[in-house]
């Protein structure tokens, strides 16, 4: 149906015709009220270690007060020799992780080889940049390339560190703490997983918005082993009953069945060219 | 290291209150910067013949939601790709010095006449190519694709308000 209200086709991109209406509705909700979009308050950890990089993050993903997933998969594959970790708007670090692998695959069926880390993180500080900090997106982004092991944070504004140890998310003060006491460089391969998961159980214990089990991620230059989950918390709900009705549970009253009569009208075959 | 986030939950919370109180919705110190070069908007300008708005199609007049923009973001995004356009430009031409800009615009501009009549979708792929669009994936590409969108306008109207007719 064609409207006459429509003179342009609209622009491609962000929209932000809702922008009044939904300023106005918070003002109803006399604020605190509105849904709140679902957030990882969470543990994340990267640890550079003698061979690659370890990745550590918790699974739980909380809407406000409620915990929305358990066994939510924070750590993110961006390409096949760098992972990400990703805390803040759920949404928000599904997308651009998701865009970021996208571009840099582009790149590497361009020219034929893997992409460096360093280029990763500059493709997200440009587009985290453009949007001013409204993409909540907080990452760790960890991997191998030709250069060596590196490992980077990406603030929502763009901003980035490179360091050889990371916390971040709620939880991360008490990471990071494990992390100070035990890190060293050259690490071996246990002692680094050893780490890590003693980092992020630290955070799972001492804040309310992480939890559940751990995911490690280890990158390596040979290739990537992606443990989920490493750790299984040991307070986990055993439901006593299912909860699934039997049929029969509401009664029915009427049925009627309408056959949908298909007859094939006309058939072609095509031959496909498979030299 | 050193903490990215100076500010506590707390005083986010007690922020956020604060400007719904006093109905402060964005920061505007920076925007008549943004509003001066930039290109004239529909959506920020009345339609309709005379200037005025015509509220037949676009509904009652609000001053404040045709000077202001509702979103921090809503006008940089308008403008970015001109903005970046600007940016690269001048660069190029204080390395390289007034010909190279002017040949690339030249191209540019030929490009941006390859276009299908206004209710069709252009694939735009000639200046896709030039700007080196095509091989990267944005937000554009993927939210709000004109090909998929809900709404249809009238073809008739839509080429008479492009050829200014309307």
């Amino acid at each position: 149906m064609a409207l006459s209200t429509v003179l342009e086709t609209p622009g491609a991109g962000f929209n932000f015709e809702n922008a009044t209406r939904n300023a106005a509705l918070e003002g109803l909700f006399g604020g605190g009220q509105t849904p709140k979009p679902l957030k990882t308050g969470t543990t994340i950890a990267g640890v550079v270690f003698k061979d690659g990089v370890v990745l550590g993050a918790d699974t739980r993903a909380t809407s406000s007060e409620v915990v929305a997933d358990k066994m939510c998969a924070k750590i993110h594959y961006i390409s096949p020799n760098i992972y990400c970790c990703g805390a803040g708007t759920a949404a928000d670090t599904e997308k651009t992780t998701d865009l970021l692998s996208s571009n840099l695959s582009i790149f590497s069926l361009n020219s034929g080889r893997n992409p460096r880390v360093v280029m990763a993180v500059n493709i997200l500080q440009d587009m985290l940049y453009r949007y001013h900090g409204q993409i909540g997106a907080n990452l760790i982004l960890g991997g191998v390339d030709c250069t060596g092991n590196h490992l980077y944070t990406v603030g929502p504004y763009g901003d980035i560190n490179k360091v050889p140890y990371l916390a971040m998310g709620s939880g991360d003060l008490a990471a990071l703490g494990i992390l100070e006491d035990g890190f060293k460089h050259n690490l071996e391969l246990e002692e680094a997983k050893e780490l890590v998961r003693a980092s992020i159980h630290a955070g799972i214990m001492s804040d309310l918005g992480s939890g559940n089990n751990t995911d490690i991620c280890v990158i390596t230059k040979q290739g990537v082993d992606y443990i989920r989950p490493y750790q299984e918390s040991e307070y986990k709900d055993k439901r006593n009953i299912k909860y699934r009705y039997r049929p029969g549970t509401t009664p029915v009253l009427t049925e009627k069945v309408v056959t949908l009569k298909l007859e094939v009208v006309q058939e072609a075959v095509q031959k496909m060219d498979t030299a | 290291m050193f903490r990215l986030y100076l500010s506590t939950q707390a005083d986010i919370r007690a922020y956020e209150k604060e400007s719904v109180r006093k109905k402060v919705t964005m920061n505007s110190r920076g925007l008549r910067s943004q509003l001066k070069d930039s290109v004239p908007v529909a959506g920020l300008c009345p339609q309709g013949a005379y200037g005025v708005q015509d509220s037949l199609r676009s509904g009652f007049t609000s001053v404040k939601n045709e000077l202001l923009p509702s979103h921090p973001l809503e006008l940089s995004e308008k403008n970015f790709q001109l903005n970046q356009d600007k940016i690269n430009f001048s660069t190029l031409r204080n390395i390289q010095g007034l010909h190279a800009p002017l040949k690339l615009q030249m191209e540019y501009r030929a490009a941006r006449q390859i276009q299908r009549l206004p209710f069709l979708p252009s694939s735009n792929l000639a200046l896709d190519t030039l700007r080196g669009s095509d091989e990267c994936i944005g937000f554009e590409d993927i939210l709000c694709d004109p090909g998929q969108s809900e709404v249809m306008g009238e073809p008739h109207m839509m080429v008479e308000y492009k050829l200014g007719l309307l």
